[in-house]
C-alpha cells in the first residue's frame, strides 16, 4: 500500500461516551487504512462500535482520541463548517432506515444535497435525473417515499448519496431493513456503481455472508476494537 | 444554501404542519391586529381633531388688530401692549397689503356689530357677524338645519339656535322666513361750501370731511339654524347669534367703533375694521406670516402654541396605545417560540439528515429562522388587514351611535401607509426575534443523536 493510494487513514481512534459516572468506550484505539476504490465491510455484532467508527469517518462525529485523515486532512481538527463541507463534497451516505424526507418527492429528496451545495438549478435537474436513472427509478421521481417499496426507497437513498459525485460512500447497514433478495440487489447495484465510478465504499453490516460476497476487504470489530482486517479476493 | 432555496424549504415545511402553523400565524395576526387597531384609533382621533380644528379656521389663521386697540380679553394694558399713538388703522389698503403676503390665501375683516332684529312683531337685540364663504367648509355647519348661504353676497341669515328659540318656539320653522335687521349705517361726508367753515372750525383746516350715522333696515331670509357657534373662541371675538354672508355685511356699511378713530385721524373716507382675519396656506405657515404682519406694525394673535400642545397629548396617547397593542404581539411571539421548539422535537431526525447531507449549522438555523420570519410576515399581513377591519367596525359602530344621538357620523380610526408597513415590519422582526432561540437550538443538534431519534 503506497501513500499515494491511501484515501482514508484512522489512527488509534477512540470514542468515549459519558453516562453519569460511567464512561463507555464505543471505539477503542482503532487504526485502519482505506485505499482509493476499495469496498470495505466493517463487520461486527450489535454494539461492536462499527457504526460509531463509520460516523466518525463520515464526519458526523469526532473521535475523543486519535486522528482520522482524509486526503491528509485530520477530520478531528476541522471546524464545524469545514466538516459540513467535507460531508457535502466528499461523502455520500446511505442508512439502514433510508432516511428519505417523507414530505418530499423522490426527486426533491435526491436534489437536497445539491441545494445545500448551491448547485445551479438547471444542473440540479440534470444531475437528479441522471442519478435516478442510474438506480432505475427514473419513472418514480414524483413519488413520495411512502409510495415506494423498501428496496426502491434504498435505491432512492443511494441516488441521493451519489448525486454529489462523492469520492467515498458510507453505507450503514444498507440491507438491514430489506429482505434478503432485495438486500442482495442493493449490494449488486452498489458494486456496479463502485466499478463504474471507482469510488471508495465503506459499509457497516452484521451479515457476514453479504460482506463476504460483495466486499473485497472485511474489518471485524468486537467491543470497540478491530480484531481482524483482511483482504478477501 | 441560497436564499431562494431556503425560502422554498421554509414555506414547504410550514405547509406540512398547516393547522399548527396557521394557528401560530393567526396568533401573530391577532397581536398585530390589536396593535394596528389601537394605533389606528389614536391616529384617527388625532386626524379627526386636527381636521376639525383645521376646518374651524383656528389653526391656519392669524388675527390682526391695530396696535391701538388690541388687548387680550380681561387683561389690563401692560407697558408692552400700551396703545401706540402712531400705529396704523386696519382699512382696505391694509387688507390689500396683507393679502399680497406670501402663503396668505384670504384676508377678511371682522365685521361684528350689536343690533336689533325684528321678527313677527318681536324686537330682540343681538350680535351679528359676517362670515366669509370659506366658513362653509369649517365643519361648524355640518349639522345645520336648512342650508348655508346660497351665495357670498346673498341677503340671507343663519341663526344660532339659542337666539332662534327666542324668536320662535320651533327654531326649524324659521327657515325660509324673513326677519328685519335694524342697524346704524356709516356714511362719509365730503366738504361742501356750506359746511366748510363749520367743519374747519371743528376739525381744523386741511382735515377731510366728517362721517354720518344713518339708521337703516334690511330684510334677510333665514336659510339655516345651527347648534354651535362658529365664531366662538377666536381671540375672544365670538358670541354672535346671527350670521350674514361677509360681503352682505360689508355692503351694509355698519358703523364700527374704529370709525371714530379713523375720522379723527383724517381717514374717514375709508372704512376701518376692528380686526382682520388672515388665512394662511397651512398651519406651518402661521409663524412666518405672523412675523411679517408684526413687522408691518400690527398686533397679531394665533393658536400656534395650542397646536403644539395638542400634538404632544396625542403623541403620549399613541405611545400608550402602542404599548398595549404590543403586549398582544409579545404573547403571539411566545406562540412562535413554542411552535418552533415543538417543530425541532418533531423534526430532529430531519435535522440529522440535513446535517449528514452537508448542511451547516447556519443552514439549519437559517431554515428555522426563515420559518419564523415567514410566519411573522404572513401574520403581519393578515394582522394589518384584520386591524383595518376592526378599525372600520369601530368607526361604523361609533357612527351608528352618533346617528342615534342625532349627531353626524365620524371616522375615528385611520390606518396610514406607514402604520400598515411598520406593523408588518415589526411583526416580522418580533417573529425573527422569537425564532432566534429555536434556530440556535436546532443548529446545535448533534447529527448522530438526531439521526438516532425515532
Amino acid at each position: 500500500m503506497t501513500t499515494a493510494t491511501i484515501f482514508l487513514e484512522a489512527e488509534s481512534v477512540s470514542r468515549e461516551y459519558r453516562l453519569g459516572e460511567t464512561i463507555i468506550r464505543a471505539v477503542d484505539a482503532v487504526s485502519l487504512t482505506v485505499e482509493k476504490g476499495e469496498f470495505i465491510a466493517l463487520l461486527g455484532s450489535s454494539g461492536s462500535g462499527k457504526s460509531t467508527l463509520l460516523s466518525m469517518m463520515a464526519g458526523l462525529d469526532r473521535p475523543t482520541a486519535g486522528a482520522i485523515r482524509v486526503r491528509e486532512r485530520n477530520l478531528a481538527e476541522l471546524g464545524a463548517n469545514d466538516l459540513a463541507r467535507y460531508r457535502r463534497e466528499t461523502v455520500g451516505m446511505v442508512f439502514q432506515s433510508f432516511n428519505l424526507l417523507p414530505r418530499m418527492t423522490l426527486e426533491e429528496n435526491v436534489e437536497l444535497p445539491l441545494r445545500l451545495a448551491e448547485v445551479d438549478r438547471h444542473d440540479r435537474t440534470l444531475r437528479v435525473g441522471e442519478a435516478l436513472e442510474r438506480v432505475g427509478l427514473g419513472a418514480r421521481r414524483r413519488h413520495r417515499p411512502s409510495e415506494l417499496s423498501g428496496g426502491e426507497q434504498q435505491r432512492g437513498a443511494l441516488a441521493r448519496a451519489l448525486v454529489n459525485r462523492p469520492a467515498i460512500l458510507f453505507a450503514d447497514e444498507p440491507t438491514g431493513n430489506l429482505d434478503s433478495v432485495t438486500g442482495e440487489q442493493i449490494l449488486l447495484l452498489l458494486g456496479e456503481i463502485q466499478a463504474s465510478l471507482g469510488m471508495t465504499i465503506i459499509m457497516v453490516t452484521h451479515e457476514r455472508p453479504l460482506a463476504e460476497k460483495f466486499a473485497n476487504r472485511i474489518a471485524l470489530l468486537s467491543d470497540g476494537r478491530l480484531v481482524s482486517d483482511g483482504v478477501q479476493r | 444554501m441560497k436564499t431562494r432555496d431556503l425560502s422554498e424549504l421554509a414555506v414547504r415545511n410550514l405547509r406540512e404542519a398547516v393547522l399548527r402553523n396557521s394557528l401560530t400565524t393567526l396568533g401573530v395576526a391577532v397581536g398585530v391586529a390589536s396593535l394596528v387597531a389601537m394605533l389606528s384609533l389614536g391616529v384617527g382621533l388625532q386626524a379627526l381633531a386636527s381636521q376639525r380644528l383645521t376646518r374651524s379656521g383656528l389653526f391656519d389663521a392669524v388675527f390682526v388688530t391695530s396696535q391701538r386697540n388690541f388687548r387680550g380679553p380681561g387683561r389690563p394694558p401692560s407697558a408692552e401692549s400700551k396703545p401706540k399713538q402712531n400705529s396704523r388703522i386696519l382699512d382696505e389698503d391694509v387688507r390689500q397689503q396683507l393679502s399680497k403676503l406670501s402663503n396668505v390665501t384670504e384676508v377678511y375683516p371682522q365685521i361684528r356689530f350689536v343690533t336689533d332684529v325684528r321678527y313677527a312683531g318681536k324686537t330682540e337685540s343681538t350680535a351679528v357677524l359676517g362670515l366669509p364663504d370659506s366658513s362653509r367648509s369649517s365643519g361648524a355647519f355640518d349639522g345645520i338645519t336648512g342650508a348655508f348661504f346660497s351665495s357670498p353676497s346673498a341677503e340671507e341669515a343663519i341663526l344660532q339656535i339659542d337666539f332662534a328659540k327666542v324668536l320662535a318656539e320651533q327654531p326649524a320653522s324659521l327657515v325660509g322666513k324673513e326677519l328685519i335687521l335694524r342697524y346704524a349705517e356709516r356714511a362719509a361726508l365730503s366738504k361742501n361750501a356750506d359746511d366748510e367753515d363749520l367743519l374747519d372750525s371743528m376739525m381744523g383746516s386741511g382735515k377731510p370731511g366728517g362721517i354720518s350715522i344713518v339708521p337703516r333696515e334690511k330684510k334677510l331670509r333665514v336659510v339655516g339654524v345651527i347648534e354651535s357657534d362658529p365664531s366662538a373662541g377666536i381671540g375672544g371675538f365670538g358670541g354672535a347669534r346671527v350670521y350674514l354672508p361677509l360681503k352682505t355685511a360689508e355692503q351694509l356699511h355698519v358703523a364700527q367703533p374704529d370709525d371714530l378713530q379713523a375720522f379723527l385721524s383724517g381717514n374717514s373716507a375709508k372704512p376701518a375694521y376692528m380686526a382682520l382675519t388672515v388665512r394662511v396656506r397651512s398651519p406651518k405657515d402661521v409663524l412666518q406670516v405672523e412675523t411679517a404682519i408684526k413687522e408691518l406694525g400690527f398686533a397679531t394673535f394665533s393658536l400656534l402654541d395650542a397646536t403644539k400642545g395638542l400634538r404632544l397629548v396625542f403623541t403620549v396617547f399613541d405611545l400608550f396605545l402602542g404599548l398595549f397593542g404590543s403586549l398582544a404581539l409579545t404573547v403571539a411571539s411566545l406562540g412562535i417560540i413554542n411552535t418552533l421548539v415543538m417543530a425541532i422535537l418533531e423534526r430532529r431526525r430531519e435535522i440529522g439528515i440535513l446535517k449528514a447531507l452537508g448542511a451547516t449549522n447556519l443552514d439549519v438555523g437559517s431554515l428555522f429562522f426563515a420559518e419564523a420570519g415567514v410566519m411573522g410576515l404572513f401574520g403581519g399581513l393578515f394582522g394589518v388587514a384584520l386591524g383595518w377591519l376592526i378599525g372600520r367596525a369601530l368607526s361604523w359602530g361609533t357612527t351608528i351611535y352618533l346617528h342615534s344621538q342625532n349627531l353626524p357620523g365620524v371616522k375615528i380610526t385611520y390606518v396610514p401607509w406607514w402604520l400598515a408597513f411598520g406593523a408588518i415590519v415589526f411583526a416580522t422582526a418580533v417573529s425573527l426575534g422569537a425564532g432566534l432561540y429555536p434556530a440556535a437550538r436546532a443548529a446545535r443538534l448533534n447529527p448522530v443523536e438526531a439521526l438516532r431519534y425515532e
